[in-house]
């Protein structure tokens, strides 16, 4: 960043001049050059290759059918055409939303804590340390937590949306933490100082000036958690159960998913089942697009008021 | 920089007990970090237990995983993991920093914001999404080229047992190569990052010298960037190790010790994942427990060695800087 800062000429034109250099290196200069860029074209000739075979199978079997995709539920027998997701995309919905209603607050405060109040204090120094260990913490050790933890001394009744809800948001709050920290380091502090200037305590600074000035790089930031969050799928294995039909009561019975639909479905041999998981496939990538979208254009928001 | 002013006018003591409230309750919000964490140590070991009592140590060594006959073994998906991990990381290394390096050394201004977007768009791609394709489309196309491969070594002495030969589409190979895919963006954007400290003055200084573009990276991007790149590549690892759902749909799901890669194999998370639901016995849900816990371990080794080695990075660039 702070590099960025300084505009020097671009290299593109020193590096350009490459006469009177001998034939060898400026061979292997653009050997070099081409093979960085077939790089990129590979990661995005795989990535385009993912998202075609998923839009060219799965556009058919969400729009052939096509309100009865989001109306009706899951077809029970595997091997038999049925059109419904309707109790996936609710399942998806309420769990993803729940777990950001537990994980955005928290891992907020959690930043608050510590950039405006921890700072350099060794407390807040291990927290963030700890942060950065539980973010790589895998999804499924997360699942095993809550099942152990949550799941199993309610027993059967443990399997419903919260369960899942709960190992969604343990996944979400160290993305949370980290880039709301991120965020709110870039507040200016003279905001601050304004503040306490005309007499304003640090809860009132920190909720009536810094927040808000910081809001829209937090918002983006979870976004993306909550995209990551929807896509998950082994934390819902121990802890949601396996339903087809809709469940609006997050809190009660067994509950469903997107991802769980999508895993379920491509393990089974029958045509059926897999245009099943491409339909669901589809419906899940254009929800974790949207969000990443509407992340974009806040922090492309953020980038023009700074 | 963060402490609160002391002749602030906020001097009412309602408003004094609300601000200390404030205070309290952000901490206890960050502490929850450390709650959860200690939490999913001690209540994982716990349900761990049994198994380690019936096999001990022997959890760890024994290659056999026969839950009929009550033997648990961890050995052979601890091996998957690995093997798979460093398919993974051997494949999208250089990828990444090919990307990394295009990015920040050869492409023009407005190109890069297209070429981040592109990385980030892949870490979008949910893991189940990546998982089906391989095992829909992906799996069956490669089977002939593994033959092919195979063809090629058959008969020499190392490369013939390590590309040997080929079952299905489901193997160590399929679900190695899915992975690359899979940890090439957060490899290329921690390497994007550290790339980018490198100063202009050194660049500016080997381009002077008559460097070429090339000669340049290798002699001033590069050794300024190495550690950070360590720790990116080592982060990826761990990501690698602990992706569950892809892997689990394209292992093959078959416990195997070889040096084919070609072959059907399994790894911790796949295993977890797979036998979960017919697992009914509390000694089968606790060896499918103990192998969590054991993954658990792992990543958290692997990326404390990573968050070291690139905070010691940063700190270097910064002191330098």
């Amino acid at each position: 960043m702070a590099v960025a800062a300084v505009q020097l000429p671009r290299t593109e034109s020193l590096a350009a001049d490459l006469s009177g250099i001998s034939g060898r290196r400026r061979t292997k200069n653009r050997v070099m050059t081409a093979l960085m860029a077939l790089a990129v074209i590979v990661v995005g000739g795989a990535l385009v290759l993912v998202l075609i075979t998923v839009i060219a199978k799965g556009v058919s079997i969400v729009t052939g059918s096509f309100p009865a995709w989001f109306t009706k539920d899951i077809q029970l027998a595997p091997r038999r055409p049925g059109p419904g997701m309707k109790a996936a995309v609710i399942g998806t919905c309420l769990i993803t939303g729940m777990a950001t209603l537990i994980a955005v607050p928290l891992g907020i405060a959690g930043a608050v804590y510590l950039n405006e109040y921890g700072g350099t204090r060794p407390f807040a120094q291990v927290l963030r340390f700890l942060a950065n260990v539980m973010a790589g913490v895998p999804s499924i050790v997360m699942g095993l937590f809550i099942y152990v933890f949550w799941v199993v001394p309610r027993g059967v009744d443990g399997l419903n949306g919260l369960s899942g809800a709960l190992a969604l948001a343990c996944l979400m709050l160290p993305i949370v933490v980290r880039s709301s920290e991120e965020m709110l380091r870039l507040v200016p502090q003279n905001l601050r100082d304004a503040s306490y200037a005309l007499g304003g305590s640090t809860s009132r600074t920190t909720l009536r000036v810094v927040l808000p000035k910081a809001s829209p790089g937090i918002i983006s930031g979870c976004l993306l958690a909550v995209a990551r969050a929807a896509g998950e799928t082994a934390p819902l294995i121990f802890t949601i159960g396996a339903a087809k039909a809709t469940n609006w009561n997050i809190f009660g019975g067994t509950n469903t998913s997107l991802s769980m639909q999508i895993y379920g479905n491509a393990k089974e041999s029958f045509v059926t089942a897999q245009e099943r998981a491409w339909g669901a496939a589809l419906t899940l990538i254009a929800l974790a697009f949207l969000f990443t979208l509407c992340a974009r254009l806040l922090s492309a928001r953020l980038g023009r008021t700074r | 920089m963060n402490t609160s002013p002391s002749e602030s006018a906020d001097l009412r003591p309602r408003r004094q007990i609300l601000d200390r409230l404030f205070r309290w309750s952000t901490l206890a919000a960050g502490a929850l970090i450390l709650v959860i964490l200690a939490l999913i140590a001690w209540t994982i070991t716990g349900k761990s237990l049994p198994v380690f009592r019936s096999e001990g140590f022997g959890f760890f060594t024994e290659r056999r995983w026969a839950p009929a006959k009550e033997v648990y073994g961890a050995l052979s998906f601890m091996f998957g993991t690995a093997v798979t991990a460093l398919i993974a990381v051997v494949i999208s290394v250089p990828v990444s920093l090919g990307i990394a390096l295009f990015t920040t050394q050869v492409a023009p201004t407005w190109m890069k914001k297209w070429l981040v977007s592109l990385t980030d768009l892949v870490a979008v791609v949910p893991s189940v999404v990546f998982g089906l394709w391989g095992i829909i489309f992906l799996a069956p196309k490669l089977v002939g080229f593994y033959r092919m491969i195979g063809g090629w070594f058959e008969g020499w002495p190392i490369l013939g047992d390590v590309f040997g030969k080929v079952g299905a589409g489901r193997t160590f190979m399929t679900a190695g190569l899915i992975l690359s895919i899979m940890i090439t963006p957060i490899i290329t954007s921690i390497s994007r990052e550290v790339i980018e400290t490198c100063p202009q003055t050194d660049r500016d200084g080997a381009l002077a010298l008559g460097a070429t573009r090339w000669e340049m990276i290798t002699g001033a991007v590069l050794p300024h960037s190495m550690s950070g790149i360590v720790g990116a590549v080592m982060l990826g690892l761990g990501r690698a190790m602990g992706e569950t759902i892809a892997v689990a749909l394209v292992i093959g799901s078959s416990p195997t010790i070889t040096a084919n890669l070609f072959s059907s194999g399994d790894s911790l998370p796949s295993v977890i994942a797979f036998q979960w639901g017919e697992a009914t016995s509390e000694i089968k849900r606790s060896a499918l427990i103990a192998m969590g816990l054991t993954l658990f371990i792992l990543t958290i080794l692997v990326n404390l060695t990573a968050t070291g080695v690139v905070n010691r990075a940063t700190r270097r660039v910064q002191g330098a800087a």
